[in-house]
């Protein structure tokens, strides 16, 4: 094969840009983003932090579940701009640094709680974020299902996930 | 020997990665100045297409290149047949993008390549296509009618495929029946949805000249081979990699989707990485669907019960093409006897082509389909002959002493005829009763009755074939400094736990810790011999490619380890990473024995330094590494099956229905399951209750809604129901262990096996349910509240 010549390429589209800043995982950060940019995609391939991971861009699945100011919240639903001086958390900031698995991390893999792993960092959030709120924990099979009823898992069947949630209730004396 | 791990619980080596968000899933990879794929796809299901102008979208800020069928040279052909078969009329495939004619909505007439995904979906909204809609007919019946809208012009009566079956003397059988009984049950469309859809990226390295393609296929090998074939590469320039895949359950295992072969080639053209990450409502109008089936099932029964005879036409929906031949359709006519000796079968199906999104193999792939047909048969022939409904299945299972039991006539997916190899069925259904707690049941439901609430007893049994060949190999490899052992296969996994289950079978023959076992697969660098992940055959075939390469590898360690502590191999016993003299406190590392195992000069590690304290791995003389002998230790070896291992179990329900909300409601549900012998419980129960939960979803809520002109009206998640946790009760699964004497792992596929029987257990719950109240029968899936409703309605209520 003759090798062709390189072809003239587009190097960037005519969206209107904005600035936003705001915090993650405990980092100021601050970048110029398409005005339309999502959340999912600004936390993915602007910051490179993709282990927020994106189902269904309808709001639907969870598996792009972040915490906004503590409170979990889909990030494909929220633009970037929108984020503009809120606090966001991530999966990549629930292990210790040295990698040490949160306590709702160690239930996960104790009670074999995910297998192909999309829908879990979306759960792991969930859980973190409603551990995190001061008032008391329904830790009854009724109560666990509520707590988990904004995220899909297609291949676990969820019973693992609901042990999951009562050991990490147990690993963090909440139970 | 160390603590035996096959058959033990143990946490999977790949969770802290997945579980910090580490994982790399193909949208995850980085990839310098990548360039982001669109697609038109067709807004009618059957129309010829008279006009495309990309021009406007061409202009469009930001856009790189748009392809049309008139811009892709040697891609501008049908895809591969994947199966071929005699009972196929003309077998149609789909074309990369749409030429003159579409056929389903949804499939690719154009792709735009933009600097991001926004903008090529900007673009693609630009394009012009002018359609001139055609006629479509999706009910099945009436597609095979004559003067019926034809799909492809050169199909007459939309009849992609027929195809019968006899085993035994159907005919006589049902001369001679006492009674028969006869249904029509339906299955509808559904689709896998797994939670990451599907992704394709490529680079083009012009220098080397090699392609490389991550894509979340369940057969990268294949996929490979493909790629090098269509671009004319030579296999060793193309490197698919299947990085972490978000679940598959079939969906992904389809040759070729036509991005599969379009971003590779944008990427090569391009010169740029490029990269296409299905959206969620592509993956329901693009990506292949399964189930829908009408079968119309007749049992010859004598009064006893007993099921001599069985006769069962079907209508299979394969959508506008038919790329995987007549798999989903074969599977279902070869599963429909169950685990019933039934021995004079006749079963016939014809293959329907609909212009909807093509049918291939999603979990359980005709099994359900097929188990809801005889299921929902035995409970009615029990119904006509007043017999219990475990009662008549008591009289039909397969005993243990008939195994090896054949089907003689009918031929499974593998090409060869069904032989069930062994199992307790019997047992399996007296667990369920006693689980259930189906003796007392008929008093907690007259107790219900009495309080005004409906509750059913649902039972179903099911066998599923499993570990299709034709085969798996297996790589084993201790690493000289670490002494860790690594593992590859030509499998990808899409969460099965293959990482942790081929961990065990590994560090059980090598004496280390399943921890210690690192297992690469899916990536054609790796390991480049092999088929795929799919038909529940990952334990069962790679399993045992695996185990047979660890023996090798054992046998090769402790000649070596016997050379360097100079003592008979009969002495050696392999424990906690080390070779050890029996009954001394004498060792030498494995990492040491692997060192020494290569008769390299250098000693630059401890291992290497560990090594020069023992006497030589290698007894010989000559050069250095002997004649006929490798450095290191190191295997590779394959497993090809002779036959399939059948799977089976027992699922049994209580159910509560409330005939005014029309809802259901699972009270208790029980599974009874059998795959062999087990590598990891844990991971086995996790296989099976995904299984249970999909199946829950294809029961009652997951159902794609095809309009009559071939629009799918919820192609989003929050219209396509699948079940979340508060959907999903508690269930109770129990195991046996009947090991498959085909293998010597004694295992058997358990990927698909969840999900099979649960359709037709929630149908018998609730037609239980609802006797009192005179409601008809309830033959179709999933069952929706309005079937109940239109049921109590005509039963008067």
């Amino acid at each position: 094969m003759t090798r062709k010549m390189r072809p003239a390429i587009a190097d960037r589209s005519d969206d209107e840009t904005v600035e936003v800043a705001l915090t993650v995982n405990g980092e100021s950060v601050s970048r110029r983003v398409s005005v339309r940019m999502l959340l999912s995609d600004f936390l993915r391939h602007e910051l490179g932090l993709t282990g927020t991971h994106v189902g269904c861009e309808h709001g639907v699945c969870g598996c792009c579940t972040v915490l906004i100011d503590g409170k979990p919240g889909r990030s494909c639903l929220t633009l970037a701009v929108q984020a503009n001086g809120y606090a966001i958390r991530t999966i990549e900031s629930v292990a210790s640094a040295d990698g040490t698995l949160h306590p709702v991390q160690q239930a996960f893999k104790e009670c074999h709680g995910l297998q192909c792993g999309y829908c879990t960092p979306g759960m792991v959030m969930n859980i973190v974020g409603r551990f995190e709120e001061s008032q008391p924990l329904d830790l009854s099979d009724d109560g666990i299902r509520d707590l988990l009823s904004g995220n899909l898992c297609r291949c676990t069947g969820y019973l693992n996930i609901i042990a999951a949630v009562r050991r990490a209730a147990e690993l963090m004396g909440r139970n | 020997m160390s603590t035996r791990t096959f058959g033990a619980r143990i946490e999977r080596n790949v969770d802290p990665k997945l579980l910090r968000g580490e994982g790399v899933f193909v949208d995850d990879i980085p990839l310098p100045q990548a360039l982001h794929a669109a697609f038109l796809r067709s807004s009618h299901a059957r129309a010829r297409i008279s006009r495309i102008d990309v021009a406007a979208a061409r202009r469009h800020p930001g856009v790189v290149e748009i392809y049309t069928c008139d811009d892709i040279g040697a891609l501008d052909v049908e895809m591969p047949l994947l199966i071929p078969h005699p009972c196929m009329t003309n077998p149609q495939t789909q074309r990369p993008l749409a030429r003159g004619d579409v056929y389903y909505v949804g499939q690719t007439i154009a792709m735009v390549v933009a600097v991001d995904r926004y903008t090529a979906e900007d673009a693609a909204a630009l394009i012009e296509i002018d359609y001139e809609p055609l006629p479509v007919e999706l009910d099945l019946a009436q597609a095979l009618r004559d003067g019926a809208p034809l799909v492809h012009a050169n199909v007459p009566n939309n009849l992609a495929a027929h195809f019968v079956q006899t085993s035994g003397t159907p005919d006589e059988a049902f001369a001679a029946a006492e009674h028969v009984t006869a249904i029509t049950v339906q299955v509808d469309r559904s689709t896998a949805a797994p939670m990451e859809c599907r992704a394709v990226a490529a680079r083009f390295d012009a220098i080397s000249g090699e392609l490389t393609v991550w894509d979340g296929t369940q057969a990268p090998i294949s996929v490979r081979g493909g790629l090098a074939s269509v671009f004319e590469l030579d296999e060793d320039k193309v490197r698919v990699i299947a990085p972490d895949v978000g679940g598959g359950f079939g969906q992904k295992v389809l040759l070729f989707y036509p991005d599969e072969l379009l971003v590779p080639m944008a990427a090569m053209q391009l010169g740029r990485p490029v990269k296409y990450i299905e959206d969620r409502r592509e993956n329901f109008i693009g990506s292949s669907q399964e189930r829908t089936q009408i079968h119309r099932i007749e049992l010859a029964a004598l009064k006893t019960g007993e099921v001599i005879g069985l006769r069962d036409v079907f209508l299979h929906d394969t959508g506008a093409f038919i790329p995987y031949g007549i798999a989903v359709a074969q599977v279902a006519s070869t599963s429909i006897a169950g685990p019933y000796r039934i021995p004079n079968i006749f079963v016939e199906f014809k293959a329907v082509y609909t212009p909807t999104v093509q049918v291939t193999p999603y979990r359980g792939c005709g099994r359900p389909q097929a188990c809801f047909a005889i299921e929902r048969a035995m409970d009615q022939l029990a119904d006509e002959l007043g017999l219990d409904r475990f009662e008549i299945r008591r009289r039909n299972l397969i005993s243990e002493s008939q195994f090896p039991y054949e089907r003689e006539g009918l031929l499974f997916a593998d090409g060869l005829k069904v032989t069930l190899d062994s199992g307790q069925y019997l047992k399996a259904l007296g667990m369920a009763a006693t689980e259930l707690g189906a003796a007392d049941f008929a008093a907690l439901q007259a107790k219900a009755l009495s309080e005004g609430r409906y509750i059913g007893l649902g039972l179903a049994c099911y066998v599923e074939g499993t570990g299709l060949g034709p085969y798996e190999g297996g790589h084993v490899k201790i690493h000289p400094i670490t002494g860790k052992v690594y593992v590859n296969t030509g499998l990808s996994t899409q969460g099965q736990g293959h990482d942790t289950v081929f961990a065990q079978i590994v560090a059980d023959q090598l004496g280390v810790s399943p921890s210690d076992v690192i297992v690469v697969e899916g990536d054609t660098k790796a390991f480049d011999w092999g088929v795929a992940t799919f038909a529940s055959r990952a334990a069962v075939v790679s399993g045992n490619a695996i185990h047979k390469t660890a023996i090798t590898v054992r046998n090769k360690v402790l000649q070596a380890a016997a050379n360097m502590l100079d003592v008979d191999i009969a002495d050696i016993e392999l424990r906690d990473s080390a070779a050890w003299v029996k009954g001394s406190n004498r060792f030498v590392p494995l990492a040491a024995i692997a060192t020494a195992s290569n008769p390299l000069r250098y000693a630059f590690n401890k291992a290497a330094q560990a090594a020069t304290q023992f006497a030589p791995a290698s007894k010989h003389d000559g050069p250095p590494l002997a004649e006929g002998e490798a450095p290191g230790l190191e295997a590779t070896d394959y497993y090809s099956p002779s036959m399939s291992t059948w799977a089976y179990g027992v699922h049994a329900a209580i159910v509560e229905v409330d005939p005014g909300l029309c809802t259901v409601k699972i009270r208790k549900y029980v599974c009874i399951h059998d795959c062999g012998n087990m590598i990891n419980p844990m991971i086995v129960e996790g296989q099976v209750m995904g299984g249970i939960a999909q199946g829950i979803g294809g029961a009652l809520y997951e159902h794609l809604d095809y309009q009559a002109d071939g629009n799918l009206a919820n192609a989003s998640l929050a219209d396509f129901l699948v079940p979340y946790a508060t959907e999903i009760p508690d269930v109770s699964i129990l195991h046996l262990e009947t090991p498959s004497p085909l293998n010597p792992l004694g295992v058997k596929g358990v990927g698909e096996a969840g999900c099979i029987a649960v359709g037709a257990v929630i149908a018998s719950g609730v037609e239980d349910a609802l006797r009192p109240l005179g409601a008809a029968k309830f033959r179709q899936l999933p069952l929706s509240p309005s079937m109940i409703a239109s049921a109590l309605e005509q039963a008067g209520h």
